[in-house]
């Protein structure tokens, strides 16, 4: 499990906009190229001085192509990360306030403490 | 020596800064809420103007934002001139503004060095793009952002987390070297967090914070100065309970250990959407100015 990754893959993509609309529709070619391009990247780093051992396993990949917040959730994913991330994509579906934050939190219903780890 | 003239521990909502922004501007476009939240916090900035501090010592977390999980400090303190403020995804979600606020050099190498000489291996940052933790109570508490802040940050989101009784400790050890700092200036620390929260989870954004007992019971910790209640019934376990977020109220408790064993001479709060806010002052010396509020008074 790389929940590190998964976390890195939020981060990254929700503090860029143009990453937030490529995410927003494109997932599974955005996690593709994400994956392949910078998931290795340090973030502190000059660009010759990358990882080389980081990769999602099937599982992550597929909830992160499939925007299944639930599944990512369950996976540990840090909620924070990915509740901002849904915010910037999904909350213009919506015309209510919150509307989008309640239906999020309903999916999640099936969820009782404790909640998943988080640490990484 | 210098003066610590006020202690301020409040919640930090985002969504304060527009919520105030349409109740000026479109008032008609107003939440019902609007009206009351504005008086409580003009109440409460009262409280940090009439202690005419000098500079500020500001206690908050990063969200993920400049602090990464390759390099996470569990305390940091800033130690720049200058501290540019608010990120692209607080302005995209809660409309916050962009800030510059001045720094103060002087105390940060201070606090850093007699820090690390008391064992308490802080971090320090000479880039420090702070976020809504700290621009949070400029906004509602030093609106005009004309004073020199310290922005010391806590790892709240992270695990593993400090635990509780090290953001005590760190508190107790603030207070120890704003009251020893030779200087003329008049200090506030001013500190944010959380009670009960939860982002990303099932029990978000209900009609009061998720866990309204334990919001009761922490502002009755926090106004009572009771520390050791506070401390018996807390854990980092524990602080899952009451809300995915909450381990955010350590730094509440960081803040009770800057105040002490003394009751708040302010404290108010407010029961919001999602969450309760709450706002509590001390002034360490008393008050000699009129018309600080007592505990209740303003609730």
């Amino acid at each position: 499990m790389s929940r590190y990754l998964l976390d890195k893959f939020l981060f990254t993509v929700d503090r860029d906009p143009d990453l937030v609309e490529r995410y927003r529709d494109d997932p599974a070619g955005t996690v593709a190229w994400w994956e392949s391009e910078e998931a290795n990247r340090i973030l502190g780093c000059h660009g010759g001085e990358a990882s080389t051992w980081l990769k999602f396993t099937d599982a992550e990949r597929d909830a992160l192509a499939r925007h299944d917040h639930v599944a990512l959730f369950e996976m540990g994913a840090h909620p924070f990360l990915t509740l901002t991330l849904w915010i910037a994509m999904f909350e213009r579906d919506h015309t209510e306030p919150l509307a989008m934050q309640l239906d999020y939190a309903a999916k999640l219903s099936q969820f009782s403490l404790p909640y998943p780890d988080i640490t990484t | 020596m210098a003066e610590l003239v006020a202690i301020l521990a409040t919640t930090h909502h985002p969504f304060f800064y527009k919520t105030a922004q349409v109740l000026r501007d479109q008032p008609d476009q107003a939440p019902p809420f609007a009206a009351g939240w504005v008086r409580k916090v003009e109440a409460y900035r009262e409280t940090l103007t009439r202690a005419r501090p000098d500079i500020l010592v500001m206690v908050g977390s990063d969200h993920f934002h400049q602090l990464w999980l390759d390099n996470m400090p569990q305390f940091l303190v800033g130690k720049a001139p200058f501290y540019d403020a608010n990120y692209y995804n607080e302005e995209r979600e809660f409309g916050l503004p962009r800030l510059l606020l001045k720094g103060h050099e002087e105390l940060s190498a201070y606090i850093l060095r007699e820090g690390i000489d008391r064992e308490f291996d802080l971090a320090f940052s000479n880039e420090l793009r702070v976020d809504h933790s700290i621009t949070c109570p400029i906004i509602t508490v030093r609106p005009q952002n004309d004073l020199p802040v310290v922005p010391i940050y806590t790892n709240i989101f992270a695990p593993p987390l400090p635990r509780p009784e090290r953001f005590v400790k760190l508190g107790r050890m603030l207070r120890e070297l704003i009251d020893a700092w030779p200087s003329e200036l008049r200090v506030a620390v001013i500190g944010t967090g959380h009670l009960s929260l939860e982002l990303g989870g099932p029990r978000q954004f209900g009609p009061h914070g998720p866990d309204p007992e334990f919001d009761a019971q922490a502002v009755e910790w926090i106004a009572n100065g009771d520390i050791d209640a506070c401390l018996a019934n807390v854990t980092l376990d524990s602080l899952h309970a009451p809300g995915n977020a909450t381990h955010g109220f350590m730094d509440f408790m960081l803040m009770m250990g800057v105040a002490g064993y003394r009751k708040a001479d302010y404290a108010d709060n407010l029961d919001l959407f999602h969450t309760m806010e709450a706002y509590f002052t001390w002034y360490p010396n008393g008050v000699t100015q009129t018309g600080a509020g007592q505990i209740g008074d303003a609730a």
